[in-house]
């Protein structure tokens, strides 16, 4: 099985190899090249490209052809009497000047691309994308859409537990809805550390910085599902918070809309309905693993020395204000975030009572539960 | 006064060196602080290699098999910081130690305590930075760039150990500078003009005045990170009024003519190799020179192409495109001036020419890569991923590893009177050469299908080639063994090396007996 494996994997490289030097497999174009992407702008990134490429390629095969020819024409033993040249001042001049006319000749296009792509006008539809250790949250500037994308690889796939599925680590669970053919704005931020938001299809790649707003557009003709990453180092998981874009014809675009509108009017509804401890444990574990495990441990222990354990803290135990506020504020100079936005009403509550009540933390502590209302009122 | 100089004149046999520890301890002699050097950055080299092979045995397959997320930042962060200030440039210091006073003619260093001092406060901090994986909250896990608030705020608490070894080894660096350019204005033998000195000298002189300048940028920037972090300031942190981009600003500005730190010792390595197994005068050793100091000055404007994707208005981002671009031409001028210089030549291929020609061909296809990404818009596409981890090992292990291995092959008979094996030694570099395109050339093509930089586990479509890259890894590490046994071999013994040891080599190093004398020059040669 092995052994299969691997005579495949080195045939692969061979035609790599081949299909460097030879420039007309075109079949395996999509596996080692750039892609070409579905937007005017990316198959523009794309043409510049492949010329800058062919260039380097043509300066290559001059250089390296007169380079092997010495190599093989004048060796010790077919030459035994060097020359004994040693300056050209032509020759100097020569190669100062051509180099630099080939690279005029690169810059024009590439600044002609450059200075479409910083066209900074509104877009049709404005989303703000706000990046978080390690998730990426997106705003709706016209329609008051919010919601956060969170990969949806299960930990088990990753840990080689369970085989991988189709789209490994470019999965998410919701994801970002824009229609064909209209001018959209990215607003593109973070709220921890540096990350940046990559959209090959796009041709995007913006920093996520805090304190700044970045901006990108796009264009995109074509429907489909389009799949980037996180590309800033930006902690433990950087690895894992990809990018889906989701491109639907416009109608669709509008039903999506409705959809969420309606969806946001159901939780507010949650928020005032009354919740039992079991009913908040139940809903604050999958918050919990979803939000907090990367840091704090799906036991609860966190990880010393960073990550403080949340098992038998006296926080969970008996400080149930000191708890809401930590969510909600965050713990300035260190990772912990204020979960304040990123959360809803009735995450937040249930999420609280989870580690309240998980590990044992119940028996020991006071096992106060915290319901939505508890956070609204801390709102106020 | 009288008396002394008089001892110097007849008891030439005291002045071996010492015996036992404390000639490496206290020894001011450049060439027995150039072989410290030497062993240090090569020890350095193993530590830093064998995290990469961590890194490359943790992406041989998809998933996480050997390590977690977590430490697998700490090996990338380690593997970069010790890879660039603990192997590559030390490596360089103690070629320039050994070669820089043989070369011009000086007895020694001309700040021979300083230059004891600048070496061994090193260990120390190697010893501090290693020693953060071992505190509570691990080792720096923020990449070797570093960037706050990644490394400030939100940094494991070794960071402020971090911090104190970047000043160790910033403080080492500039007084190794300093040292090397006091020596090259000041010792030269009498008749040896600015622009009669060996390419070495003249790289290391124009590499000496880069680091003067940056290093103290370096402090500057790790020092504000200490503020933030414990004195409550806010240089880089946007909550309380910051800039976290200042930051990267700050660290180009160090970062980018810290590259060319890496490389230009290089360049006058391949020089001298390529001449001397040419048996052929090096071509146009005038515009070399310009080169190399055109190289150094762009290398000031043009630290923003590490940043095009940060939100730089457009006219910073064109300026910086071009100016980036404009190195292509001054680079070009070498490439081909080697290339010229094998031209009718009378080539021999000893293993140090096997490594230059290596050089100047993987050098180069780093170099177009490196034009490929200043182009602002397909660097859009290329930043982060693995194309630029592609550009730089190809212009770091092929390019300053490969000219460092190179100088080793080439002086080592120089420095331990003794031949190298030759068959052993082609041996080493070919395993090398193919590890090391193995490795690399493939990640060009990961990073083009979208992999990005510096993550532990990758998507499906990525993996053929992550396993590749990673055999290709375990053979070039696997090579270096080797190499250490062809060097710990020499030193012991071999056939013995005359004065000249390479029929077509040049140069005043050449013309003291192999190996060269505890002391050498104690009174100026002349030259012509």
């Amino acid at each position: 099985m092995f052994k299969k494996a691997t005579a495949s994997i080195f045939a692969k490289y061979f035609a790599g190899m081949a299909f460097l030097f030879s420039g007309n497999t075109f079949a395996a174009w999509n596996d080692l090249n750039m892609t070409e992407g579905v937007t005017a702008i990316s198959k523009e990134v794309f043409d510049l490209h492949m010329l800058i490429f062919w260039i380097c390629v043509g300066i290559g095969l001059v250089v390296f052809s007169v380079m092997f020819y010495s190599m093989f024409a004048f060796t010790k033993k077919k030459n035994p009497n060097p020359s004994s040249f040693h300056e050209n001042t032509k020759l100097e001049l020569a190669w100062t000047i051509v180099p630099f006319l080939i690279l005029v000749f690169m810059a024009i296009p590439a600044s002609n691309t450059l200075t479409k792509i910083y066209d900074d006008t509104e877009g049709d539809i404005n989303i703000q994308v706000v990046g978080y250790q390690w998730k990426w949250q997106y705003k709706y500037l016209e329609d008051d859409i919010d919601f956060f994308q969170n990969l949806t690889t299960d930990w088990d796939e990753i840990y080689n537990k369970t085989p991988k599925g189709e789209h490994y680590l470019e999965e998410v669970d919701e994801a970002v809805v824009i229609p064909v053919g209209k001018k959209i704005r990215f607003l593109i931020t973070a709220n921890d550390v540096i990350h940046s938001w990559w959209m090959p299809d796009f041709a995007i790649k913006q920093d996520a910085i805090p304190g700044f707003i970045n901006t990108a557009w796009t264009v995109v003709d074509e429907p489909g599902t389009y799949r980037g990453k996180c590309t800033e180092l930006c902690g433990k998981n950087h690895g894992f918070m990809p990018v889906v874009v989701k491109v639907v014809p416009e109608d669709e675009y509008h039903t999506w809309v409705k959809e969420k509108k309606d969806a946001a009017i159901r939780m507010a509804e949650l928020t005032t309905k009354d919740w039992s401890a079991s009913e908040l444990v139940q809903r604050g574990e999958a918050i919990y693993e979803r939000n907090c495990v990367a840091c704090h441990q799906s036991n609860g222990q966190g990880i010393a020395g960073i990550f403080p354990a949340l098992a038998g803290s006296d926080i969970a135990l008996n400080n149930k204000p000191r708890h809401i506020e930590i969510l909600m504020e965050g713990v300035q100079g260190a990772a912990m975030a204020s979960y304040a936005n990123q959360l809803s009403e009735v995450d937040l509550a249930a999420v609280i009572t989870y580690t309240r009540q998980a590990w044992g933390n119940s028996e020991k502590g006071d096992g106060q539960i915290v319901v939505p209302k508890d956070i609204v009122d801390y709102k106020l | 006064m009288s008396a002394v100089i008089e001892s110097h004149g007849h008891d030439d046999h005291h002045h071996g060196p010492a015996k036992g520890l404390t000639r490496w301890l206290y020894t001011t002699n450049h060439k027995d602080i150039g072989s410290l050097y030497l062993w240090f950055s090569f020890a350095m080299f193993l530590i830093g290699g064998a995290m990469a092979m961590v890194i490359r045995a943790e992406l041989f397959q998809p998933g996480m098999q050997i390590v977690e997320p977590e430490f697998y930042n700490q090996m990338l962060t380690l593997h970069g910081l010790i890879m660039v200030f603990g192997a590559v440039m030390p490596a360089f210091v103690g070629l320039a130690n050994w070669l820089v006073p043989m070369m011009v003619g000086a007895p020694d260093m001309a700040l021979p305590r300083m230059n004891n001092l600048s070496f061994w406060i090193l260990p120390f901090a190697f010893f501090i930075l290693l020693s953060s994986l071992f505190m509570e909250g691990g080792a720096p896990n923020f990449g070797w760039t570093f960037y706050a608030p990644l490394s400030t705020t939100y940094a494991p608490p070794s960071v402020t150990f971090f911090i104190f070894a970047v000043h160790i080894m910033g403080a080492s660096s500039i007084m190794g500078s300093i040292n090397v350019i006091v020596t090259i204005m000041n010792m030269r033998a009498p008749g040896m003009t600015l622009m009669k000195m060996p390419l070495f000298v003249w790289s290391w002189l124009i590499t000496a005045y880069l680091l003067i300048a940056v290093m103290p940028v370096l402090a500057g920037a790790v020092t504000m990170m200490l503020m933030d972090i414990h004195f409550g300031t806010s240089f880089f942190n946007a909550a309380g009024g910051g800039d976290p981009v200042l930051f990267q600003h700050i660290f180009w500005f160090f970062g980018h003519p810290e590259v060319y730190i890496m490389i230009l010792p290089a360049f006058g390595i391949a020089s001298h190799i390529i001449e001397t197994f040419s048996r052929k005068q090096l071509f146009g050793y005038a515009s070399m020179v310009w080169a190399m100091a055109s190289i150094a000055i762009l290398s000031f404007v043009v630290w923003a192409h590490h940043m095009f994707t940060v939100g730089l208005p457009l006219a910073a981002e064109l300026f910086f495109m071009w100016a980036t671009m404009l190195i292509a031409v001054p680079t070009g001028v070498k490439v081909f001036n080697w290339v010229t210089t094998m031209f009718k030549g009378s080539i021999s291929y000893e293993t140090p020419m096997l490594f230059a020609i290596a050089f100047v061909v993987l050098f180069t296809i780093g170099g177009f890569s490196g034009l490929m990404l200043a182009i602002t818009p397909a660097d859009f596409q290329y930043h982060d991923t693995y194309f630029v981890v592609a550009h730089f090992h190809y212009v770091l292990v092929p390019g300053s590893v490969f000219s460092i291995m190179a100088a080793v092959y080439y002086w080592i008979p120089k420095w331990t009177g003794n031949m190298y094996d030759e068959r052993l030694g082609k041996l080493h570099f070919w395993l090398s050469f193919i590890g090391v395109n193995v490795t690399f050339f493939p990640q060009h093509w990961i990073g083009l299908a979208g992999m990005p930089r510096r993550i532990p586990d990758y998507a499906l479509q990525f993996a053929d080639w992550n396993m590749i890259s990673s055999v290709g890894a375990f053979l070039f590490g696997a090579s270096q063994i080797l190499f250490m046994f062809i060097v710990l071999k020499t030193v012991m013994g071999g056939k013995k090396a005359t004065p000249q040891v390479w029929e077509g080599s040049r140069g005043l190093e050449w013309t003291v007996e192999s190996p060269a004398p505890y002391h050498t020059f104690t009174t100026p040669p002349k030259v012509n």
